[in-house]
């Protein structure tokens, strides 16, 4: 399928996907969101950046997905939950929200959500159509670009990372 | 066939929901893991736009917010365990204090 200017997936089999694991996504989201117990949110988290892995399939970004199972999904996931069994973390003790935070916040996160769907959706003539296998990255052009295109902010990120893992040494040391 | 504005309105739903979680959670960790989700809405942005122009740029964009996601949890932890060690609590309403 790759690389064929022939559209040759199914009529529906892009739609399918999208919107199970777009379902998927949502449904890991509110649970997050919805979940009392921060073991339960993070497992939740896994869940949504898993089925990203698999839109990000979908749209042939092949080795975005892998760093995304294997950075995201592996490494800072493990990171969170190490953490939060470090602190025991137990379910947190909801404050009462005041009536007028619910009152307001939850119509105006509607009206944002309606606004921004209905925007995007109205413009979806001008912004065009995704397939399965039209555009697909190889890994090496994505190197090729990284260190040829982007070796400058390469360079700064890898200094970045350099910084922060000597400042999650001091900050996490314990003080004598 | 998918709409490129379909995967836009999956990724602003999902920052939505990230920005809500951010609002609403009072536990710090939870918190953090609200902001890597709105961090994961912008990466399918990116490679949906990507794919769309078929320009590789936008997954080479989704590397650098990878990394910046990977220091940004790793030191935000590091705070966490250090709050929590001085104030043996992780419910933000109770971190009121610059100095103990």
């Amino acid at each position: 399928m790759r690389g064929t200017p022939e559209n040759t997936e199914g009529p529906m089999l892009h739609q399918v996907l999208f919107f199970i694991f777009g379902a998927i996504c949502i449904a890991g989201a509110l649970n997050l969101l919805l979940q009392k117990h921060p073991i339960n949110s993070a497992l939740s988290l896994i869940v949504v950046m898993g089925s990203l892995a698999l839109l990000y399939l979908l749209l042939g970004a092949e080795f975005v997905a892998a760093v995304q199972v294997i950075v995201y999904a592996g490494a800072i996931m493990v990171l969170f939950v190490f953490v939060i069994m470090l602190l025991n973390a137990g379910e947190e003790d909801l404050t009462r929200g005041s009536r007028i935070a619910i009152l307001l916040g939850v119509p105006a996160v509607a009206a944002i959500t309606g606004l921004v769907v209905y925007t995007l959706i109205a413009r979806s003539g001008d912004l065009g159509r995704l397939s399965i296998g039209d555009y697909y990255v190889k890994t090496q052009e994505l190197g090729i670009s990284l260190f040829r295109e982007f070796l400058l902010p390469f360079e700064i990120t890898s200094v970045l990372i350099l910084i922060a893992i000597m400042g999650a040494v001091v900050l996490a040391r314990r003080e004598h | 066939m998918v709409p490129l504005s379909w995967y836009l309105v999956l990724a602003a739903i999902l920052f939505i929901i990230g920005a809500s979680a951010f609002l609403i959670r009072r536990n710090i960790i939870t918190i953090f893991m609200a902001i890597e989700l709105m961090l994961n809405a912008v990466n399918l942005t990116f490679v949906a736009f990507a794919s769309r122009w078929h320009h590789v740029s936008g997954q080479v964009f989704v590397f650098f917010v990878m990394v910046v996601a990977a220091a940004e949890a790793a030191v935000g932890l590091a705070i966490i365990i250090a709050v929590f060690r001085s104030r043996e609590t992780l419910n933000v309403d109770y971190v009121n204090l610059l100095k103990l």
